[in-house]
Order: C-alpha cells, then sequence, then structure tokens
C-alpha cells in the first residue's frame, strides 16, 4: 500500500502484525483520544531491607531469569563510550539466551561488537532511533531476517507505552547510584548529564537492573532513577571511557561553510516573526545546527530579548547562553558534554527531563508541541521538503532519527540547514533515499546556495522577502546543484526491506531496503 | 602523442583529485585505475572522463591512476590537463 | 550604482574546495590567486584549475578577479594568455611601481584582446602597491588608463620592502595607505585596504576596518569568510545614518524644485558636500532614492 507521502508500505510483517501507513503529520493526533491499548506497568514487591546489590552484572542478569525471545531495553546517554550494553548482551550470550529483541534507545560505534551476536541469532530483532557503525552497515546488507524499526525518540516512548516494545529486561548505566537503585547521570567519573532517556525503562521494564562505576551512600541525589522501580543494583569498575562519553565544552564550528548557513539561518529566524520576548528555541549539537545558536545569541544582545526556555540535547553552548539570562531554563533529555553535567547539578534552572515529557505524542502536550523555533541538521532533503537523518548517500543505515521529527512537528518554525551538497554528493535531491521527518513540517531549508521556503508556508515566504531576504524555490536549488555535482547513479536496492520508518505516532512513513551487493 | 615522462597533479585533500602518469610502451594500451570517495555513484562517470580526456590528447600507452576525493568535474578535468601536459613535457610557465 | 566592493575575498588558485565555494559566502568581489597562495612548482596546475573554474562554477552576482603573477616572473605572460580570453571582471596586477610596467601589462592584454576578438572595455584592472616606488608612483598608476578601476594596498610586501618590523599597528604603511587613497580619489576610483591577518582577532579586525573606512578606503581584502560580515557591518550605514541621509535627500529635492541651494536642518547647514555624502550613505545602504 502506498502511504501519504506515496511510499510503497508493506501491509504486514510477520513479528509486527499489521502495518499502520503514514496520513500526515498531526492526522492521527487530531482525534485526542488514541486507540491503542495502554500496557499496563508491572506490579512489583519488596521485603522490608530487602537486598539488591549484586556483586556481578551475571549475577544480577541470572536473578532476572532471562528467557530466550526476550526484550532488553537500553538508553544510549553514554554514546561512543558506552562499555555495559556489549557486557550484558555476552553474557546473555554465553547463558545461551537467543532471539533477542534489542530496544536501545540508539545505538553507535561503540556497539560494533555487537554484529557477532546478530550474525549467531542471540539478538534478532532491533528497536532503536538511530544505528550507526558497523551494525548499521551489517543490517543495511540484510543481517537480520527481520526488519529493525526505527522511531523517534518520542515514539519511543508511545512503543512502550502501547506494548509494542514490551520491555522484559533493562539496564541502566549509571553515573551514580546507592545501594536501593536511586540514580543519576549528573556525577561521578562517568557523568554523563540527563538520564532522561531511561526513564521509561525504569517505570516499564519487568526486570531493572542499574549499573554504576560510583556506589554513592544512601540516598544518591538528585534522584534521576528512582529505586520504587529499581530491582538490582551492580558496582563495576568502569561504565565506560569517559573522553567518549562526555568531554570538555562543545564548540562552534569553525567551518566557514557552516558558519555561512548558520548566520543565513538566524536571519530567518529573525525576520520570521517569532524572535520576539519569550520565545522558545532548539538546536542540534553540532555543525551548522549549533552554530545557529552563536547568530542567535548575537541577535538576542544585539535587540534585548529574552527567551523562556532550550529544550532537547543540551550543550555548554547553551549552558552559556543560560547563565547570560538570554534563556529563563534548559530542559534537558540529552546533556552533550561535561560542562553540561555541572550545570545540571548545580543551576536549577537547567533541569532533566523524560523523553515523555520532552516528546511523546500520545500524551497531554510534550514539550516539543510548546517549541517556536527549532534548527535541524539533515543528510538529505527533497524537493517535496522530506528530511533523511538516517542512511547516507551509498544506502547504509548511518544516522539517527533522533527528536527530529517530534521538534519539527511541534515548532511553529522549523528550520532545517544543511550544504546543499557535501564532497560532490547531492544533499537536496529529488527523491530522498528515507524519510525520517515528512515535508509538511519543515518550513524553510536553508543552505549556502539559497534559502528555500515551503509553498505550504507563503506568509512565511512574504515576511522574509519584505525584510529583504531572497528566497527561491527548491526546484530550483536542486536543479542547480544537479548541475554542479552531476546526476549520481542511482543505488541500487534488492526488494528486501530491513528496516521500517515508524513515524512518531506509530504509522509507517517509510521503509529502507537492502543495498544490493554488486 | 608519446608521453615523456612520470608525472602527477592534484592532491589528496576533500573536493580534490590526485592524478598519476606513467608512460607505457607502444602497444601495451590504457592501464587505467579509478578510486574516488563516491564510486559507487560517479565512479562510472569518472572513468569515461578519464578515456574522453586522453582521447583528446591521442594518449594510447599509459598507466594512469586517479584518487578522487569527490572533485567536481572542472577539477577532474584541470588535473588530468595538468598530468598530462606535464608528462608530454608541455608545461608551461611553471617551475618543475 | 556602482559595483561595491567592501570585501574582496582571496581564493588559492590552487584549492578547489575553496574554488568551488567561493560564491557563496557574500563578498562583494572575489580574488582567485595564481599569484603569492601557489608554490612555484604548481603555478600550471593553478593557473589550469582557474580557467576550468571560470568556466563552469557560478559564482553568482560577485565580481571576479584574477590576480596574476608578476610579468618579471616566468609565470605572469601565461597567466594572461590563460585568463585575459575568460575575461573575469578584473585582472589584478602585483607589485605594481612604474607606469612603463603598467603600460607593458596593458598592451599585453589588449593584444590578447585583439586575437580573441574582445573588446577592451569590459574587463578592468587593479593595481597593487606593494612596494615604496609603487607608493612614490601611485597617482601616476591611477591616472594612466580608465581601465585601472581600483588601487589596492599589500600591506605585508610594503611592510617588507620598507624593512620594517614589529609593524602590527601599521603605523609604518600609514603614510602610504593614505597616498594611495589620495591617489585612488584624485581619480575618482576605488581603492582597496590591504588584508587582516589574524582571522581569530575579530576586534581587532573590527577597529582597522573602522580606520581604513574614516581614511577614506572603499573596502577591505578578505583571507578568510568569517571576517566579510564584520567589513560588511562596519561599512553598513546605521539605521539612524540612513535616516537623516533620506531626510537630507528629500528636504533637497524639495529646495532645489523651489530654487534654494543651501538649506539647514536642524539648525545644520545642508550643501553640495552634506547631499553628496547622504547620496553615499544611501547607496552603501542599497536604498533607492
Amino acid at each position: 500500500m502506498k502511504n501519504a507521502i506515496n511510499r510503497e508500505i508493506p501491509n504486514k510483517i510477520k513479528y509486527i502484525g499489521e502495518l499502520e501507513p503514514f496520513m500526515g503529520a498531526w492526522e492521527k493526533l487530531k482525534k485526542g483520544w488514541m486507540d491503542e491499548i495502554s500496557v499496563p506497568p508491572p506490579n512489583k514487591a519488596k521485603l522490608p531491607h530487602q537486598k539488591k546489590i549484586c556483586a556481578t552484572l551475571k549475577e544480577a542478569i541470572l536473578k532476572t531469569n532471562p528467557q530466550n525471545g526476550m526484550t532488553l531495553t537500553y538508553h544510549h546517554h553514554l554514546r561512543n563510550g558506552d562499555d555495559i550494553l556489549v557486557k550484558a548482551i555476552s553474557i546473555l550470550a554465553e547463558l545461551g539466551i537467543k532471539d533477542i529483541t534489542l530496544a536501545s534507545s540508539s545505538l553507535n560505534e561503540s556497539h560494533d561488537a555487537l554484529l557477532r551476536y546478530l550474525e549467531d541469532g542471540t539478538i534478532t530483532k532491533i528497536w532503536s532511533s538511530g544505528i550507526r557503525g558497523e551494525l548499521g552497515k551489517a543490517i543495511s546488507k540484510g543481517i537480520l531476517k527481520n526488519p529493525v524499526v526505527i522511531h523517534s525518540h518520542g515514539g519511543r516512548v508511545r512503543a512502550i507505552h502501547t506494548g509494542k516494545i514490551k520491555p522484559d529486561l533493562t539496564i541502566i548505566p549509571a553515573a551514580a547510584a546507592d545501594e536501593e537503585g536511586n540514580a543519576t547521570g549528573a556525577h561521578g567519573k562517568s557523568a554523563f548529564g540527563s538520564i532522561g532517556y531511561a526513564r521509561i525503562d525504569a517505570r516499564y521494564a519487568k526486570q531493572v537492573i542499574v549499573v554504576t562505576d560510583n556506589l554513592v551512600d544512601y540516598p544518591c541525589i538528585p534522584i534521576g532513577i528512582r529505586q520504587n522501580f529499581v530491582d538490582y543494583v551492580v558496582e563495576v569498575n568502569s561504565i565506560g571511557d569517559p573522553t567518549k562519553i562526555a568531554s570538555g565544552t562543545t564548540r562552534i564550528t569553525k567551518s566557514p561553510m557552516d558558519l555561512r548557513i548558520a548566520k543565513l539561518a538566524a536571519d530567518v529566524i529573525e525576520h520570521s516573526g517569532l524572535f520576539i520576548e519569550g520565545f522558545s528555541f532548539q538546536v542540534g549539537a553540532g555543525g551548522a545546527s549549533l552554530a545557529v545558536a552563536k547568530f542567535i545569541r548575537e541577535k538576542m544582545k544585539h535587540k534585548n530579548i529574552k527567551g523562556s526556555f532550550m529544550l532537547g540535547g543540551i550543550t555548554s553552548y547553551c549552558v552559556e547562553m543560560l547563565n547570560e539570562g538570554l534563556f529563563k531554563t534548559l530542559f534537558d533529555v540529552q546533556s552533550f558534554d561535561a560542562e553540561v553535567s555541572h550545570s545540571l547539578l548545580n543551576n536549577k534552572r537547567h533541569i532533566e527531563i523524560p523523553a515523555a515529557l520532552y516528546a511523546n505524542p500520545f500524551n497531554c502536550g510534550c514539550m516539543t508541541n510548546k517549541l517556536d523555533v527549532v534548527a535541524l541538521g539533515a543528510l538529505e532533503i527533497d524537493t517535496d521538503f522530506n528530511v533523511n537523518v538516517i542512511t547516507g548517500s551509498e544506502g547504509n543505515i548511518r544516522g539517527a532519527s533522533g527528536g527530529h521529527s517530534d521538534t519539527a512537528s511541534g515548532a511553529q518554525l522549523t528550520v532545517v540547514v544543511c550544504p546543499s551538497f557535501r564532497g560532490r554528493i547531492p544533499i537536496v535531491t529529488k527523491k530522498v533515499h528515507t524519510v525520517v521527518t515528512p515535508g509538511e513540517s519543515v518550513h524553510v531549508l536553508v543552505t549556502e546556495r539559497g534559502i528555500c521556503v515551503n509553498p505550504q508556508y507563503p506568509d512565511l515566504e512574504k515576511r522574509l522577502n519584505k525584510a529583504g531576504i531572497k528566497t527561491k524555490k527548491i526546484e530550483e536549488l536542486e536543479k542547480e546543484v544537479d548541475e554542479i555535482v552531476g546526476t549520481a547513479k542511482p543505488i541500487n536496492f534488492t526488494d528486501k526491506i530491513v528496516g521500517l520508518i515508524e513515524y512518531r505516532d506509530g504509522t509507517i512513513i517509510d521503509v529502507i531496503r537492502q543495498v544490493a551487493e554488486f | 602523442m608519446e608521453l615523456q615522462r612520470n608525472a602527477q597533479a592534484g592532491t589528496f585533500e576533500s573536493s580534490d583529485i590526485m592524478i598519476l602518469i606513467e608512460p607505457l610502451k607502444n602497444k601495451q594500451g590504457r592501464k587505467i585505475e579509478i578510486s574516488s570517495s563516491v564510486m559507487l555513484q560517479y565512479g562510472d562517470m569518472l572513468s569515461e572522463l578519464v578515456n574522453n580526456i586522453l582521447d583528446k590528447y591521442e594518449i594510447e600507452n599509459v598507466h594512469l591512476i586517479a584518487k578522487d576525493k569527490g572533485a567536481l568535474e572542472p577539477t577532474i578535468i584541470a588535473r588530468l590537463e595538468t598530468a598530462i601536459t606535464r608528462a608530454l613535457n608541455q608545461q608551461k610557465g611553471t617551475l618543475l | 550604482m556602482k559595483t561595491k566592493r567592501r570585501t574582496m575575498l582571496y581564493i588559492p588558485g590552487n584549492n578547489p574546495a575553496m574554488l568551488q565555494q567561493g560564491g557563496i559566502y557574500g563578498a562583494d568581489s572575489l580574488l582567485l590567486d595564481l599569484e603569492d597562495a601557489v608554490a612555484l612548482n604548481e603555478k600550471d596546475s593553478a593557473r589550469i584549475l582557474v580557467k576550468n573554474m571560470l568556466n563552469s562554477i557560478s559564482y553568482y552576482n560577485t565580481e571576479v578577479c584574477v590576480r596574476v603573477n608578476h610579468l618579471d616572473t616566468p609565470f605572469g605572460i601565461e597567466d594572461l594568455e590563460t585568463i585575459v580570453p575568460l575575461q573575469p571582471d578584473a585582472i589584478r596586477f602585483p607589485k605594481t611601481e612604474t607606469v612603463k610596467e603598467l603600460k607593458k601589462l596593458i598592451d599585453i592584454i589588449e593584444s590578447i584582446e585583439n586575437k580573441h576578438n574582445l573588446p577592451h572595455n569590459k574587463m578592468t584592472i587593479h593595481a597593487m602597491i606593494e612596494t615604496a616606488l609603487g607608493v612614490q608612483n601611485v597617482f601616476e598608476i591611477a591616472k594612466f588608463s580608465k581601465r585601472v578601476d581600483a588601487i589596492t594596498i599589500g600591506g605585508q610586501d610594503l611592510t617588507a620592502d620598507m624593512n620594517i618590523v614589529n609593524a602590527k599597528d601599521g603605523s609604518g604603511i600609514d603614510l602610504a595607505r593614505k597616498m594611495i587613497v589620495m591617489a585612488a580619489k584624485a581619480n575618482n576610483i576605488d581603492a582597496i585596504d590591504t588584508v587582516f591577518v589574524d582571522v581569530n582577532d575579530e576586534e581587532g579586525l573590527r577597529l582597522e576596518t573602522e580606520y581604513a573606512k574614516k581614511i577614506g578606503f572603499t573596502g577591505k581584502a578578505v583571507i578568510n569568510p568569517r571576517q566579510i560580515d564584520i567589513i560588511h557591518e562596519v561599512y553598513t550605514p546605521t539605521e539612524a545614518e540612513i535616516r537623516r541621509a533620506f531626510r537630507i535627500i528629500k528636504e533637497f529635492k524639495k529646495n532645489k524644485d523651489a530654487g534654494i541651494g543651501v538649506f539647514a536642518i536642524d539648525g545644520k547647514m545642508v550643501d553640495a558636500p552634506v547631499v553628496a555624502r547622504a547620496r553615499h550613505t544611501l547607496d552603501l545602504a542599497e536604498i533607492k532614492y
């Protein structure tokens, strides 16, 4: 069947069941009352003063009574420095557990070593917001029998609430924890800041193990993960490589091209009508997207405008803007550098939020719904403004859906910032390989070779033109890029579906097909 | 035309292409080795372009290595032209 | 309205990445450089690359100039033979010292143009002054030909030529700066200031640009795209300046119709020079009047 953006979607996938085609960015939510059932979280009990501490991760895992076909959930706050997930899976494999569904909030290069467990059938299904590194390549080549499901950060919470992901066990690495399982990411040698993505796992998993390399005297505060959801606590020497988890401060790019794009984007934001006292703002963690913050910061000072809140992935750059009084509050679901942990710990206006509050579409209003302006990157964007942030130029899975579609759907102004081409590969194209964020939720594209407003938002274009900002049709830009780089030979795909792209509301917006070998 | 000597042009920087040329003896034909960061998308075009330029200079016996980092067509043509004129000892206005 | 040359961005002639992106940074003018930015054994390479780029890359509405090597080098003639037929907006000639060598340059350019049936009035010439001798002769150089429409100062080379050390404050070349501006203004052509080398010193760049503007330079050469916005800011009139200029022009038109040449606004006399300055302000702000 074809969905609302004309992508071919299968009716059914064996292990998931019937698929619902994407109907439009806000179509399904209009009902206000969702038909999906809400799965109850487990009921558990412990006796007074019953001990939760286990000597090793293996002991804790054994106590949870792992079974074939189980679902293990996990958070990705340790980013590229994670040592725990591979260890946990290797223990399960050693115990002979097969057919695991792995539902990590994201997967990256630190998980390359999981490859052998995909090969040997230990892991057979994957849910994640993003897959990078060797896993992405192998999955794109068809290593798994079942397609992986790529969800957004908000969509993951919905998938757990509605029972699409049924967590049997979650393992939660923490930078500090106490013997009851109160845990945080905000302090300790492996501090990673917010533990926002793991909160839903703690609430819904039948078994919850907290792992830390910093067991502190009771009570561990601030309480990110709460003891009343935790079954076992394990102390280990190290949860990962601190230099890869979070280090130093995030610096603005020095790339003249990214800075140029960011400057143009900031001009667009300034003249959008939304750059007013009390506005709210979100940017990505690097490249042109973060650099937009640099120029917005200058404009806010120049025009003496104070914003309300910054949201999402927080960098030290956001912290500086908070400290300068440019924004009143930071809502932090994920912290990108070491500086952010200090702020999260010490500044009461810097608030850790769970993924549900950040972006879950199935509740009475997540914070992305309250966003005024978001600046987002893209691997590709097409002439319908559809954005790909998951598959690379060779068709491989190598990126992350993350909060892209969540914030685009919520913000009053979604600005996509990217170069028009990168190393001869066109970024602005006729048709993206994979749609993650639907074009109707993107207002404007800013590239070094032109600013294109989505024709669905003609008022915005008029406003920008009136302020002296030149715009061009995205079809013209696409043609211009094509003339510069030369038309690329299309990538060959087989019919096998290796991935489903779930839109935040659970409908299927696109599929990823297996890259053909030649 | 007959190539006189080994020559190279270009760099390994992004958006550039390195061309290495070695003359071959008569009747040995063209031995062309191309690698590219965008092989999948532009490999065929690149190989066609290399052959077209060699045709233009009527070079039949050559060992040519091209290492591409996503160069655009004008850059590829320029680097080929430079390497070939150097190999023909026809380069002008430069120090050797 | 004349082409604005607030910023002229240098782009190394042998760097494909920078050549292909040159047009995107919003500089008023681009300087594709075959001279100092290119190694002596890559002169052919850069020349051929610039030729191919000029033929196929769009620099949008940006003015494009090519800096060739001096005719005393083994590279200069070949640069002209290759670049002149492509007719960029301008040729920048380095280390101009005498009218004699400028004449030689123009003769060569025009003979190449004749060979290719090209007009003599399309491509202009920017003479770079980089030596003490050049500074002494700058008025004659600026006056010599209609094709010369900008004089530029090369601060690094001039400082070296004058054997000045520790010259960060620019005091050693201050007289040269002013002589160059004077020569340019006397011939009604542009005067372009030298580059500011420390790309990380934004405040230093701003101060030096403010000074250049104050002593009459039309614009400034740029070595990193990050410097462009700062220079444009300095050269862009403030809102108050624009409002006042607008008012002056409006009053001037009204008074002119009534046959009055000199009048007052807010108690300050407005005469021809004040009106000319107001026009210049509105030109810089790209406002029609």
